[in-house]
């Protein structure tokens, strides 16, 4: 799909210091391990995040049989809060931006 | 031995045992900046939190009902006892076999197995309440 556009008698050059409106989210992701019970893993989601029985073992079992799952995103500071309260449960668990 | 279990996993916090990194995970897979960052604002919180849940439990492992504040610290002192157990030990998900008896770590796997089998009853306790 095209479109013909007049030219802009003006550019603005961005700014440096402009923050993006629209930065990705942050995701939060819950690694796969060896010590973690699974009924364990679930309440924790549960309790965590008010995520139903059924999504909480949903997220569990993605994490259990692919290794990892994404269980929360939004802000930096929002993503870094879920991260250490996982922590605070034992969870391993990191951020990312998408 | 319930009893006793949190004042060693304690003494081994204040030695700073290498086995004890997985208590304190990194918030970020490839960013030491940010980790140290991170490290910097929420470990001294996070170590006070599992130290309080083990000095619960150490004053409560003889206790016969335990209310729903106290279960909750009994599920974080055993989840920090079995993550450092199971890290020393590299335990893996068939580690609930039998155990061999002529496996040096018979002992400390059959605490690890006892362990993980006490934390699933909280858990499942806790788990009636949601």
């Amino acid at each position: 799909m095209s479109q013909i556009v007049e030219a802009p008698v003006e550019i603005q050059e961005p700014s440096v210091d402009d923050v993006p409106v629209d930065e990705p989210p942050w995701v939060v992701i819950v690694w796969n391990d060896p010590i973690n019970l699974m009924s364990y893993v679930t309440l924790v989601f549960q309790k965590l995040f008010g995520y139903s029985k059924s999504k909480a073992t949903k997220l569990m079992l993605q994490v259990h049989n692919e290794g990892k799952a994404a269980v929360s995103s939004g802000t930096r500071e929002k993503a870094e809060l879920d991260v250490s309260r996982l922590h605070a449960y034992g969870l391993w668990a990191t951020m990312q931006q998408d | 031995m319930l009893a006793a279990l949190p004042s060693q996993l304690k003494e081994a916090l204040d030695e700073g045992e290498p086995t004890l990194y997985r208590l304190f995970p990194p918030a970020h897979t490839d960013d030491d900046a940010a980790n140290a960052e991170y490290a910097r604002l929420v470990g001294a919180s996070l170590l006070e939190g599992k130290l309080a849940a083990l000095a619960e439990l150490e004053r409560t492992a003889h206790e016969e009902t335990l209310d729903e504040e106290r279960l909750g610290a009994w599920l974080g002192a055993l989840e920090s006892l079995r993550l450092v157990l199971g890290t020393q030990l590299d335990v893996t998900e068939q580690s609930y076999r039998l155990l061999d008896l002529d496996d040096p770590d018979a002992p400390r796997l059959a605490l690890y197995q006892w362990l993980s089998w006490l934390q699933e009853e909280v858990v499942q306790a806790m788990a009636e309440d949601l």
